[in-house]
C-alpha cells in the first residue's frame, strides 16, 4: 500500500512546514488559530490511531480508552496532587501506553482479530467510561474543570498561538514517527502482519510481540492527545473523553485520509476540521458536518479504498535510463 | 437482602432481557449469514422508532398495530440498502462492509439530529400505565407484551431458518458461500434478504419498545453495545443464544444496578462482553469457527 507511494519531495515538505509555521501570523484571528489547533489535534490523534489501525492493520474502535486515560491521568495529577501540567504530558503518555499494553496483551493473547478486536476495544473503553463516571477521584459524571491560570509554566498560553505551536510540534513528532515506521524494519514487520498474519508468522516474525509494541506506541501518543485536549478545553468528563465519538473521529480521520500512510491522517484531519468548523460557521444546525463525513466515509470505502491520499499519488515517472 | 427485592430485580432483569433479545435477534441473523457486524443496527432501530412515533402522533395508529406497516417497511429498507449501498460498494471485503455500516450509522444518526434535534420524545397510549401483578412486584403490561413477543419472534425466526426453502438457502450461504452459489442459490439476493429480515425485526422491536421507552436521535447508542454483547454471548447466528444471552445481560444489568448503584452497575455488561470475547469468542451456542 504505502510502499508504492512515491516519496514526497522535500520541497513540498518545506513548503507545508513553512505554511504551518506562518499560519498564526497570517491569520491571527481567534477563529483561524482555533481552526488550526483543531486540525492539528485531529491530525495528531488520527496519526496515533494510524500506527495501530493503519500500519499494523489492527482495526480499533476503542482508541478513546487511551485518549481518556491520558486526559484523566494528567488532570488528576494536576488537580488532586498539585503537579505541574507539563508533568502531565509524560504521565499521559505512560497512562495511554499502559492501557494500550494491557488491552493488547489480553486480546492478542486470546487471538482476537478483525471485528472481534474492534468490539473488545470498544468494550474496554466503555468499562473505563463507567469507572470514570462512578468514582470520586475522577469527579464522576460532573467531570473535572481545570481552573484558568494563564502562564506558559501552567500550560495555559495567553495567546492561542502558544497552543498552536505546541500541537504543531506534537504533530510533527507523530509524522516523524510514522515516517520512521514506514522505513524501519519494525514497520516492515507490521506491514507483513497487516497483509497476512499467518505468512508473517511463517517468516519468523513474533506477531504477538510486534502487535503489543505498536499498541504501546499508539496508546502513548493517543494519551498525549488526551492531555492536550484537557489543557486546551480546560474541561473533561467521561462521555467526552471516553465516548465512542472520539474513537470514531480518529478512525475517520485516518481512513478517509489514507490508513497506513504517513500523510493520510493530515489530509483527513484538515478535512474534518473544515467540515466541522465550516458548517458551524454557516449554520447552527448540529450534525451537518458529520453527515458530510459519514457520506464521505461510504464513498471513500467504495471508490478510493486507500483514502484521499490516492488522489495525490503521483504516477510513477518513466525511467530515463533503461537497464 | 430482602428476597422480595431480589425477586423483583430478577423479574425486572428478565423483562429487560426480553427487550435486548428483541434488538439482538436481527443482529445475530445478519452476523450469522453475512459474517459482518452491522454497526448501523442502532441507528436503524432509531429510524424505526421515529416511524412508530409519527404513525401514532400524525395518523393515530396504535404502536402495536403499526407493526403491520413497520415490519414490511423496514424489510424493504434493509433489502434496498443492501442491494444499493452495502453490496454494491463494499467490493465484498468484510472490513469494508463494517466501515460502510459505520458510515451509514453516522450519516443516519446525524440526519436525524438535524431533523428532529436532540430532544427525546415519548408517546402515551391508554395501556402505558396498566400494571399487572407478577409475584412480588407490579410490571407494566407493555413490558410483558414485549417480552412475550420477543420470545415468539425468536421462535418464529428459528423455525423460518430451519423449515422454509429461503431459510435453507440462508443457512447454506452462511456455511459455504461458494458451494451455495454452485447449487444455484443467488447469494447476493440471500444477503439482501437476510439484511432485510434483520431490519424487519427492528421494525417489530420499535413497535414494542415505543410504549415503554423514549426515542431520540442517539437512542441507538443505548442498545448497540448491549445488543453486540447479547449476540456475542449467545453465539453469533444463534436465536436460542439471543434469548439466553438477552436474559443473562438483562439480569446482570438489573442486579448490577441493585448491588453497585446505577452508575457503576452498568459495568457488568461490558465485563461480560470482554470476558466472553477473551475466553469463548464463539459464545454459548455458536458454532466454533
Amino acid at each position: 500500500m504505502n510502499s508504492q507511494l512515491q516519496p514526497v519531495p522535500w520541497k513540498l515538505h518545506l513548503a507545508v512546514l513553512a505554511a504551518a509555521l506562518a499560519f498564526p501570523f497570517v491569520f491571527p484571528s481567534n477563529f483561524a488559530v482555533n481552526f488550526g489547533v483543531l486540525a492539528l489535534f485531529y491530525a495528531f490523534i488520527g496519526q496515533s490511531w494510524n500506527m495501530a489501525g493503519g500500519f499494523a492493520g489492527q482495526l480499533s474502535f476503542g482508541h478513546v480508552a487511551f485518549f481518556g486515560a491520558g486526559a484523566y491521568a494528567s488532570t488528576i495529577l494536576q488537580l488532586r496532587f498539585g503537579m505541574s501540567p507539563w508533568a502531565g504530558l509524560p504521565a499521559a503518555a505512560l497512562a495511554g501506553a499502559l492501557v494500550g499494553g494491557v488491552i493488547a496483551v489480553l486480546s492478542f493473547r486470546a487471538g482476537l482479530r478483525g471485528s472481534y478486536f474492534a468490539l473488545i476495544t470498544l468494550a474496554f473503553a466503555e468499562v473505563l467510561r463507567i469507572i470514570a463516571n462512578s468514582t470520586d477521584l475522577t469527579g464522576g459524571g460532573l467531570g473535572m474543570l481545570i481552573p484558568m491560570k494563564a502562564g506558559a509554566a501552567n500550560f495555559q498560553f495567553a495567546e492561542r498561538s502558544g497552543f498552536y505551536y505546541l500541537i504543531l510540534l506534537l504533530t510533527l513528532l507523530s509524522v516523524a514517527l510514522a515516517e520512521w515506521l514506514r522505513r524501519s524494519r519494525f514497520g516492515a514487520r507490521l506491514a507483513a502482519i497487516r497483509e497476512n498474519e499467518e505468512s508473517a508468522m511463517a517468516l519468523g516474525i513474533n506477531v504477538f510481540a510486534e502487535k503489543v509494541r505498536v499498541m504501546l506506541l499508539s496508546g502513548a501518543l493517543c494519551g498525549v492527545g488526551g492531555c492536550f485536549f484537557a489543557q486546551y478545553f480546560l474541561y473533561i468528563d467521561p462521555t467526552i473523553v471516553f465516548g465512542v465519538d472520539k474513537s470514531v473521529e480518529m478512525l475517520l480521520v485516518s481512513i478517509i485520509g489514507g490508513a497506513g500512510t504517513v500523510y493520510g491522517p493530515l489530509i483527513g484531519a484538515v478535512l474534518l476540521a473544515l467540515a466541522s468548523e465550516g458548517t458551524r460557521a454557516i449554520t447552527q444546525v448540529p450534525g451537518l458536518s458529520l453527515v458530510l463525513y459519514g457520506a464521505l466515509l461510504v464513498l471513500i470505502i467504495a471508490y478510493l479504498p486507500n483514502g484521499l491520499i490516492d488522489l495525490f499519488k503521483r504516477r510513477p515517472q518513466p525511467r530515463k535510463e533503461t537497464r | 437482602m430482602d428476597p422480595t427485592i431480589l425477586a423483583a430485580a430478577a423479574i425486572n432483569g428478565l423483562l429487560l432481557g426480553g427487550m435486548y433479545t428483541l434488538v439482538a435477534s436481527g443482529l445475530t441473523l445478519i452476523y450469522g449469514v453475512l459474517h459482518i457486524i452491522n454497526f448501523a443496527h442502532g441507528s436503524m432501530l432509531m429510524l424505526a422508532m421515529f416511524g412508530v412515533f409519527y404513525l401514532l402522533t400524525k395518523f393515530g395508529i396504535d404502536p402495536y398495530l403499526s407493526m403491520l406497516v413497520m415490519v414490511p417497511a423496514m424489510y424493504g429498507l434493509g433489502y434496498a440498502i443492501y442491494k444499493g449501498v452495502i453490496g454494491r460498494l463494499s467490493s465484498g471485503r468484510d472490513e469494508n462492509i463494517l466501515l460502510i455500516t459505520l458510515g451509514l450509522s453516522i450519516l443516519i444518526e446525524n440526519i436525524a439530529l438535524m431533523l428532529f434535534k436532540g430532544d427525546s420524545r415519548t408517546i402515551s397510549v391508554s395501556y402505558s400505565d396498566t400494571m399487572i401483578e407478577l409475584g412480588p412486584t407490579l410490571v407494566p403490561l407493555p413490558k410483558l407484551i414485549s417480552f412475550a413477543v420477543a420470545m415468539l419472534l425468536c421462535a418464529a425466526l428459528a423455525l423460518f431458518i430451519q423449515r422454509t426453502d429461503t431459510g435453507r438457502a440462508i443457512r447454506a450461504v452462511a456455511k459455504e458461500r461458494v458451494g451455495a452459489r454452485l447449487v444455484g442459490i443467488d447469494v447476493d439476493r440471500i444477503f439482501a434478504i437476510s439484511y432485510g429480515i434483520g431490519l424487519a425485526t427492528l421494525g417489530a422491536a420499535a413497535c414494542l419498545l415505543m410504549p415503554i421507552f423514549y426515542v431520540s436521535p442517539t437512542i441507538g447508542h443505548v442498545f448497540v453495545l448491549v445488543a453486540f454483547t447479547v449476540v456475542v454471548l449467545g453465539g453469533m447466528g444463534s436465536f436460542l443464544g439471543a434469548v439466553v444471552g438477552g436474559m443473562i445481560v438483562g439480569l446482570t444489568e438489573s442486579f448490577g444496578g441493585l448491588f453497585l448503584g446505577e452508575s457503576l452497575g452498568q459495568i457488568g455488561i461490558s465485563l461480560i462482553f470482554i470476558l466472553i470475547l477473551l475466553l469463548r469468542p464463539s459464545g454459548l451456542f455458536g458454532a466454533r469457527r
